[in-house]
């Protein structure tokens, strides 16, 4: 709605001036509609053709304020057009048509409409359409404000940055809307909630390094007699507390069922994280991705998506937890270029709230735009905002980043910022993610450490934990497009509030969910997948729409689709938490992980994040996550992937195209590496994961 | 004078169609939007109705007469039948394509043949009455600006 600020002279006059698009394939009616709006002194613009009005919409949003369309029409369905506007441009939609069924009202209504007409349209009618454009705007603002107050909690709001307002504000529309939906206030609340919760606990950063030890140590007494207590002696890290092992004994255990399962459907894994500590990492990741996966469901991008946060602008958006997740992808994601950043990102991830990765917000800042979910991408912005993000997009793949793909990038970021985790604000998110989520504790990257923290808030960014991202530089690229696809998913994000409940901030993300690589891609949907294994992933209920958006381009827009539609169901469906949201995007993620395979394996050292090749070696350890939760991401994931093709026509296409990008150099690059896990766990199809392994 | 009388007949002629239910409300409004901005407005939009009209009429008429009819593509240009003839105020049109919609999902084929034989029925009536119209219209004008 744009149109309206952006509107000179209709502005002022308002509702004079309103500009109007109206698409109708019956010439008649569609001369008739003209003539009666500009009767009542509205700018009008026509197309017989609801893709011809797409196009025009998502030329230039700003350009329009309210759209009337058709329900019938040859080309495109008028229900299918609404969705997308309202996905992609958040403006006011009023259905027109000859028919009355009540179905078909209703239908229009939840998908969104503001109003539905019976043809012949009146000037009576047509003369108080603007109250919808004016309504439309002030919940926004309203919900702009409250948003940003949560996501500010969360970390993720994607006031990040500047874009962030305004993306925050379609974030919250977004948000909003699929609130209606889903229970997006129950969720924003669940943030704020966490927030506090999670901010209480000092995070520790799991380290690639820390991980490996903690591996180690855990191999040595053998996993049955592994107590907290006895790793905690081996181990001999200062400052380290039992509690900070059992937490993170408990992700890699969850992590490690995870693997075992996935590992029916890819061996890689299970030997991955049986080998090596680093693979624990590794193995993280991919149960991150396949929680990831599953998480992300619909948000599969979640991973991706967050790796798409763009930095700056994702996140902001990514508000929602699928933010989170995402940030945490985006944080790790921005590591890559930064590492350093990422690891502060990855610190300020606690912080990231709003932060929308102002850094970031070169590469995001398109992502996420619309996702909702970017809030948590925003708080990896801020950490870090804007760089570590930033930087990953020119890791590696941009491309590839666009979501899944993204996500090795934003792992690695996220494993390879590990020394930017800290700060990547932008990061954090991801590190965050991963921290909660890894238990791999090998994160390796010091950074992703960081990033794990920063989840703590309302990150959900679980998938912090994994990014290990050594190959930082790798992951941003895919990160980026991972972000923009978390951005996409941000928004069916939105329906995943659920991520936020899970923002395991509170343990997880200390974990430092190590999402190996192959989290990366599940980075953004990492970040489901903690909130939906472990509660870390709490935001990952809204990450679900990140992985959507990260991951492929079409995921993303599918999963936005999707994740929309998923959200309410997959919700549920994931452990819980709104994984199901996340689950797209960490499907979306997935595939990025893939790519990370390299992080699987490489868990075992930071190295593996830097093998990740650059896909972030996301060491996402979702192994917090609930194995079935993992499980279910997984399948939520392939489910996702699937479906979001379908509603990938209308879906912002733009976004997405960065992403597959992205994510397919992070295959590529990954590909070297342990791509198996990527392939394997999410089996995104969608995204070439396989291919880039 | 002349102009009065033509503007006499006019009235009339719209009157009795819409007593008749040839036309309803909706075309005043097409009326309303005539103005000096818009001056040929009401007849363009009339010639854009008739030659869609037309051309739905003749697609239902094919698909009418098909060993199997297809009645789902049946149903959507009626559909658009309605939505154009309602556009317009066309009424008695409008309820003829009602009735061929109800037929149609009934997949009744005696009552979609008699329900588009009124639809043929009434979109002749309609728009001869409109082109009679039109002409008024133009003559009024014509003698308008001579003045």
């Amino acid at each position: 709605m744009g149109g309206s600020n952006g509107e000179d002279g209709g502005k002022d006059r308002f509702p004079i001036g309103m500009r109007v698009l109206a698409v109708d394939d019956d010439p008649i009616c569609l001369k008739v509609l003209e003539n009666l709006l500009r009767k009542c002194q509205y700018h009008v613009t026509t197309t017989n053709q609801a893709i011809t009005a797409l196009k025009m919409l998502r030329e230039n949003r700003s350009r329009y304020d309210l759209v009337i369309s058709d329900v019938n029409m040859p080309d495109m369905d008028g229900f299918k057009l609404l969705e997308l506007v309202g996905l992609e441009m958040d403006l006011p939609v009023i259905m027109l048509s000859a028919h009355s069924d009540t179905k078909l009202v209703m239908k229009g209504i939840t998908h969104g409409a503001c109003d539905y007409l019976l043809k012949p349209v009146r000037m009576e009618e047509l003369k108080n359409i603007w109250q919808h454009v004016v309504r439309k705007k002030k919940p926004d603002s309203k919900d702009h404000s409250n948003s940003t107050n949560q996501d500010k909690a969360w970390g993720g709001a994607g006031e990040a940055g500047p874009t962030s307002s305004s993306s925050d504000q379609k974030v919250n529309k977004k948000r909003k809307e699929q609130s209606e939906d889903e229970d997006e206030d129950g969720e924003d609340n669940g943030h704020d909630n966490e927030d506090p919760s999670t901010q209480k606990k000092p995070r520790v950063v799991w380290s690639v390094e820390l991980h490996r030890k903690f591996v180690s140590a855990v191999n040595q007494l053998g996993l049955d007699k592994a107590v907290p207590k006895k790793i905690l002696d081996l181990m001999n890290v200062e400052g380290l507390t039992r509690e900070n092992v059992a937490s993170h004994l408990q992700k890699y255990r969850l992590y490690l069922k995870r693997l075992s399962s996935v590992a029916a459907q890819q061996a890689n894994m299970v030997a991955a994280l049986g080998s090596k500590d680093p693979s624990y990492l590794r193995m993280s990741s991919l149960d991150g991705f396949g929680d990831f996966r599953t998480l992300t469901g619909p948000g599969r991008l979640s991973s991706a998506s967050l790796s798409s946060y763009q930095p700056g602008g994702m996140f902001g958006r990514l508000n929602s937890s699928a933010a989170l997740s995402v940030r945490g992808i985006s944080s790790g994601v921005i590591q890559q270029g930064h590492s350093q950043t990422l690891n502060n990102s990855i610190n300020g991830l606690g912080k990231i709230q709003p932060a929308v990765l102002p850094a970031n917000k070169n590469q995001s800042g398109t992502l996420f735009q619309g996702i909702p979910t970017s809030v948590e991408l925003c708080q990896l912005s801020q950490n870090k905002s804007s760089n570590p993000f930033g930087e990953f997009n020119r890791i590696n793949d941009p491309n590839a980043f666009g979501v899944a793909s993204n996500f090795p990038d934003a792992r690695v970021t996220v494993g390879s910022s590990s020394n930017n985790l800290p700060t990547a604000s932008g990061n954090p998110l991801l590190l965050q993610a991963n921290t909660r989520q890894t238990h791999t504790g090998a994160f390796g990257n010091p950074s992703s450490l960081g990033v794990s923290s920063l989840n703590q808030e309302p990150f959900d960014m679980h998938v912090q934990g994994s990014y290990n991202f050594p190959d930082h530089g790798r992951c941003s690229e895919n990160w980026q497009g991972a972000v923009q696809l978390s951005s996409f998913l941000s928004n069916s994000l939105s329906t995943s509030e659920a991520f936020n409940h899970e923002q395991m901030p509170s343990n997880n993300l200390q974990e430092s969910i190590s999402w190996p690589s192959s989290h990366l891609s599940n980075s953004p949907l990492d970040l489901s997948s903690p909130l939906a294994n472990t509660t870390n992933l709490d935001s990952r209920g809204p990450r679900g729409d990140i992985s959507q958006v990260g991951l492929n381009n079409n995921v993303i827009q599918n999963i936005d689709y999707r994740t929309k539609q998923q959200w309410g169901d997959q919700r549920h469906d994931y452990n819980g938490n709104s994984f199901s949201r996340v689950d797209s995007l960490v499907s979306a993620c997935v595939p990025v992980v893939d790519q990370s395979n390299v992080v699987g394996d490489k868990l075992n050292d930071v190295s593996l994040f830097g093998q990740l090749n650059g896909d972030s070696a996301y060491v996402v350890t979702h192994l917090e996550g609930e194995k079935s939760a993992f499980d279910t991401k997984l399948r939520s994931n392939e489910d996702f992937v699937f479906e979001q093709p379908k509603p990938h026509n209308g879906f912002s296409q733009n976004n997405f195209e960065p992403l597959e990008n992205i994510m397919m150099s992070m295959i590529k690059s990954e590909q070297n590496n342990e791509s198996p896990l990527v392939d394997g766990e999410f089996g995104f199809d969608a995204y070439s994961l396989g291919s880039c392994i | 004078m002349a102009i009065a009388a033509l503007k006499t007949q006019r009235r009339n002629l719209v009157q009795s169609m819409f007593d008749e239910g040839v036309l309803d409300n909706q075309f005043n409004q097409l009326q309303d939007l005539q103005d000096s901005s818009n001056p040929n407005f009401v007849e363009e939009v009339i010639s854009l109705f008739c030659n869609d009209a037309e051309r739905i009429i003749t697609e239902l008429n094919r698909y009418l007469n098909d060993q199997n009819v297809d009645f789902s593509k049946l149903d959507s240009y009626v559909h658009q039948l309605k939505g154009s003839s309602s556009s317009i105020g066309a009424y008695r049109l409008k309820l003829a394509c009602v009735n061929l919609r109800q037929a149609s999902e009934e997949r009744n084929m005696e009552e979609c043949a008699g329900a588009f034989n009124s639809i043929r029925r009434e979109y002749y009536v309609v728009r001869s009455k409109l082109q009679v119209l039109i002409q008024l219209e133009r003559h009024i004008v014509n003698l308008e600006n001579q003045q």
